[in-house]
């Protein structure tokens, strides 16, 4: 009995330590927003593309890619496109191991 | 724990889409690297990749439930690096997801691993460049595994509980990557005046300080899902000799 109160309590606090490691991982991307009001949120790629004019006005890129999502709206979709694709599997993932060790220790006891 | 990472990646995509458009984000831009720098890169980043195909092969034949698992490796990087995040600096930029493969697969595997994704970024997104594969995945899919490896192996040494071997891992391969993409563009950008050095500071400020928030957000979402695998696929983990046989 104390033992499954112990595993229960610890299993709840990893819980609440989990709950509060995602609350700051969100923190992280959404304070940004809020302390620099004013900034544009423009790619770093891209003022490292000024930065580069910047240093050598006189360079030019010598090769453009071959394809180019047609507008940034198509852009965000390829990259939600590709978070979900990868979230999808970790999803599936989490959920086959999940269910294999339950199948496993139902088959033990 | 499932259902938090579900909804951490879920605010995270909403948060990467509603923070204004740019016209692209991460990685040294296509044709962006004078053609020399492009070889030179390319060539260092080839063994690497070539040793990253024979141990996925080996990892594989010896153990093919591993499949799985390694699937799933790729897949952290997949999301991670779609992730565009504002970031403190008042830019936007991505992590990685290089260091959770890397500490479970061994260094180079994720060379492969890194180089599928940036070729897909590159062909698909026009993000990163053709020209500029060798030099990115040079950054994130060899500079960024090895320092991986190297801070979980140190880490455990000094008998450090798994967990902040697991974050400083991830997050320093996560910052690393983006210092050798500045010390790249320095290399083939020095200053009129200042040469390198001058350069290497701009750089710096550009990707490296705004990725230092994100290092940390891709540390602790690595121990996160480190903390799952660990709970469900013990025996994968001890069969990749990530966790010992009596844990």
């Amino acid at each position: 009995m104390t033992v499954a109160c112990l595993k229960y309590e610890n299993k709840k606090s990893a819980i609440v330590k989990n709950f509060l490691l995602v609350v700051l991982v969100i923190a992280l991307a959404v304070a940004p927003l809020f302390i620099k009001r004013d900034a544009e949120f423009s790619g770093a790629d891209a003022l490292a593309e000024k930065a580069i004019t910047k240093i050598n006005a006189g360079y030019k890129p010598w090769f453009s890619p071959l394809w180019e999502p047609p507008s940034s709206e198509i852009e965000t979709f390829l990259f939600a496109l590709q978070a979900a694709v990868g979230a999808g599997f970790i999803g599936y993932y989490i959920g086959y191991v999940r269910g294999r060790k339950k199948r496993n220790s139902e088959d033990i006891s | 724990m499932f259902l938090q990472i579900g909804i951490v990646l879920f605010l995270l995509i909403i948060t990467g889409l509603i923070a204004p458009a740019s016209s692209h984000a991460m990685h040294i831009m296509e044709g962006f690297l004078p053609p020399t720098w492009c070889i030179a890169w390319a060539v260092f980043t080839i063994p690497f990749v070539v040793r990253g195909l024979f141990s996925i092969q080996k990892t594989i034949q010896e153990n093919p439930r591993l499949k799985m698992l390694l699937a799933m490796a790729g897949a952290f990087a997949f999301v991670l690096s779609a992730l565009k995040i504002p970031s403190v600096t008042g830019s936007c930029s991505h992590p990685t997801g290089i260091g959770l493969g890397a500490i479970m697969f061994g260094p180079t595997a994720m060379s492969i691993l890194g180089l599928i994704v940036l070729l897909f970024q590159a062909l698909l997104l026009a993000h990163g460049g053709l020209t500029t594969l060798g030099a990115n995945t040079f950054s994130m899919a060899v500079v960024g595994p090895f320092v991986a490896v190297a801070t979980y192996t140190t880490i455990k040494k000094l008998n450090r509980p798994q967990w902040l071997a697991v974050f400083l891992a991830a997050a320093l391969a996560d910052f690393l990557t983006y210092v050798t993409t500045s010390v790249q563009l320095a290399l083939a950008f020095p200053a009129e005046t200042g040469g390198f050095a001058a350069s290497l500071v701009k750089f710096l400020g550009i990707f490296a300080v705004t990725q230092i928030p994100l290092a940390v957000s891709e540390g602790i979402l690595t121990v996160l899902i480190f903390k799952t695998i660990a709970a469900y696929s013990k025996e994968e983990l001890q069969d990749l000799n990530v966790l010992s046989r009596e844990a």
